[in-house]
């Protein structure tokens, strides 16, 4: 499979992504009718806290506790499973998988053929950094599985970000699925005309002139794109909508994640 | 090399945040100041763009792909601080919405890719490319150049940030509790992927954009070349000016205090922080630290850590004393000739390479300007004027 189509596979991966975050939105779970705002603080102070913690078993905690999460908010495991768990065992695991023999320390066991030694610290740092990873991964996942991408934009107001930035964010993923589109097809109907293989100097003159065209595209939809803003009233001062209003329930969660946090954190330390 | 949760202590990562806000400060407001009102439309678009590059696979000569970042172009067509916002923000929605790269690690991660790579390809390219034409050949090399320097740049920090983890993040029996490698596994592992693979291709998409705006609009890369001389004009030499007049001041002042350097050698003792690991056994220099430290007396030896890291690197002239020179004075003289001359080596040829065409008449001449701020995006390419069609 050449570049063309590796990168016309990347393309639609993203976008196939893109569609099955916003159907898991939709699902009636716990974690999808929370206030956005009570999600993004509450699952970071667990996230912030698991990466504290010293203790292994801390770690793994956590991870229990976004397991739950997932399960209450109709999140099948199978999904995280193909998405998350395996993805991060593979690429984590590979750079974890040298430690117990290069990190010193007490001596465990010896491999059989080779005779290397596996030390006691060796196989501890492993186990940290891929539960680390993995329970980061998960948690992060969920929250982005069950709000709406606009709806955690908006939300990253309450933890300080400028408005400016929210807007640009929630611009550029809508602009991104658009530029996909647009590069997909170019690159589709270039694959369409090629017959046989391409000598190397011209397929990087190929890739490159792609990602050249669609630099001059960008900066003339940039222009197109302000001049609509402005025809429709745009000054440069920047709004953002926030129509969130929190229940009881939200209120409850927001004290269960702190809670959570605190003893993952005080636990961990 | 977008760092994922869990590589990185919380405090390495709060030390990276605090790091990289006063940058996306400054940017923020020298993009601001220049684009006004148009700055939402084309920072949104050309994140977007960022996205977008990030996903390519790039074909490498040896028949293999790889992924660039596209951190010198961006650099080279919008400038540096409008590179380090988008960069930065194309970052975050990989790592929030496409799970590439953590969130506890994002200031890491715009730190090593968005800011170190875009000021370091912007000081690259600018130095290479000099004041040529913008169809000449050169820029093209300065661009692959700017684009290869910049994600082995990144890549060398990301590399330190792995390095150090173990070093300071330890649980009570010793085991790393984040990254678990040392600098010396961390940086040649890091180093050794980047140096080839991406760097290569970041290296094939930074001179293949460049000489394909240099075919299509070269008005696209006019913004970091502010002095670049028109293509008829570049095989004229320039006339050659004398800058000796100017510096002969600056280079009598610099001989005179070369000739007193020795007078450093007066001051007795070690200043206060410099102490050598040995120092610390020693009782005559034991009784010197205590003095100078409100009489409090130093431990009975060299702390673990300072003796552990204190000979990391032996220098050549240790103590500004050559080994090969009896008399200290002549070594300090010696060394100070050495340090400086040296040191106008370097702008010399920084200021031959930045300034093409302009002789120099003598060794000391030392004609660098500070290089300018990157100028508004003139009147040709302000997307906000109307266009012809298409």
């Amino acid at each position: 499979m050449n570049f063309v189509e590796r990168t016309l596979s990347s393309f639609v991966n993203a976008m196939e992504r893109a569609l099955y975050a916003e159907e898991h939105a939709k699902a009636d779970g716990l974690l999808q009718r929370l206030d956005p705002r009570i999600k993004v603080i509450g699952i970071l102070l667990v996230v912030i806290a698991a990466a504290m913690a010293h203790k292994l078993w801390v770690i793994g905690a956590a991870f229990a506790i976004a397991l739950i999460l997932a399960v209450s908010s109709r999140v099948s495991l199978a999904i995280l499973t193909k998405r998350v768990w395996l993805p991060v065992l593979l690429f984590t695991g590979i750079i974890a998988l040298p430690a117990p023999l290069v990190i010193s320390g007490r001596e465990v066991w010896r491999l059989p053929w080779l005779g290397w030694p596996l030390t006691a610290q060796g196989l501890a740092s492993a186990s940290y950094l891929v539960t680390r990873v993995e329970t980061a991964a998960t948690l992060s996942v969920l929250l982005i599985l069950c709000t709406p991408w606009s709806h955690v934009l908006k939300a990253l107001r309450v933890l300080g970000v400028p408005v400016l930035f929210v807007v640009i964010l929630g611009m550029a993923y809508r602009y991104i699925f658009l530029l996909l589109e647009s590069a997909h097809d170019m690159l589709e109907s270039r694959r369409s005309r090629m017959v046989g293989e391409l000598p190397g100097p011209e397929r990087r003159r190929l890739a490159a002139a792609s990602v050249g065209v669609l630099m001059s595209k960008t900066l003339q939809m940039s222009g197109d794109v302000y001049s609509a803003m402005l025809a429709r009233g745009f000054r440069g001062e920047v709004y953002v909508l926030d129509d969130f209003k929190t229940a009881r329930l939200d209120w409850i969660m927001l004290a269960v994640f702190v809670a959570l946090a605190s003893g993952v954190f005080y636990c961990g330390r | 090399m977008h760092i994922p949760d869990g590589y990185l202590s919380p405090s390495t990562c709060a030390v990276l945040y605090g790091a990289s806000v006063p940058f996306w400060y400054v940017a923020l407001r020298r993009v601001k100041k220049f684009l006004a009102t148009r700055l939402v439309p084309l920072l949104s678009v050309v994140a977007a763009l960022a996205f977008v590059i990030m996903m390519f696979n790039l074909p490498l000569p040896g028949g293999t792909t790889g992924h660039a970042v596209g951190v010198a172009i961006a650099t080279i067509i919008l400038g540096p601080w409008a590179s380090i916002l988008a960069i930065s923000i194309a970052l975050l929605i990989q790592a929030a919405f496409f799970g590439d790269g953590g969130i506890t690690t994002l200031g890491a991660n715009c730190f090593n890719m968005a800011i170190v790579g875009s000021l370091v390809s912007y000081a690259v390219y600018r130095v290479a490319a000099g004041r040529t034409a913008l169809t000449s050949s050169r820029r093209v090399v300065a661009a692959a150049l700017a684009g290869y320097t910049a994600i082995n740049a990144a890549a060398f920090c990301a590399a330190v940030e792995f390095g150090i983890q173990p070093l300071f993040f330890k649980d009570p029996n010793g085991a790393p509790l984040y990254a678990p490698y040392a600098l010396s596994i961390a940086i040649p592992a890091m180093m050794i992927g980047h140096l080839t693979f991406a760097g290569l291709a970041e290296l094939v998409l930074s001179a293949g954009v460049v000489a394909y705006f240099q075919r299509t609009d070269t008005s696209l890369l006019k913004l970091t070349a502010p002095g670049a001389l028109p293509a008829d004009q570049e095989s004229r030499p320039a006339p050659s000016q004398s800058t000796w007049s100017t510096v002969r001041p600056l280079a009598t002042a610099l001989a005179l205090l070369l000739a007193l350097t020795p007078l450093g050698i007066l001051a007795v003792g070690t200043a206060w922080g410099e102490w050598s690991a040995r120092d610390f056994s020693n009782p005559h220099t034991r009784e010197k630290i205590a003095a100078a430290s409100r009489n409090a007396a130093p431990p009975v030896r060299a702390p673990h850590g300072l003796e552990r890291l204190y000979s990391v690197w032996t220098a050549p002239f240790p103590q500004y004393a050559p080994a090969f020179v009896r008399r200290p004075a002549v070594g300090y003289a010696l060394s100070a000739t050495f340090g400086s001359g040296m040191i106008i080596l370097v702008f010399l040829i920084a200021g031959s390479l930045a300034f093409r065409g302009r002789r120099q008449s003598s060794s000391a001449g030392s004609n660098m300007t500070a290089a300018s701020d990157p100028t508004p995006i003139p009147a040709s390419r302000d997307p906000a004027l109307p266009k012809g069609e298409g």
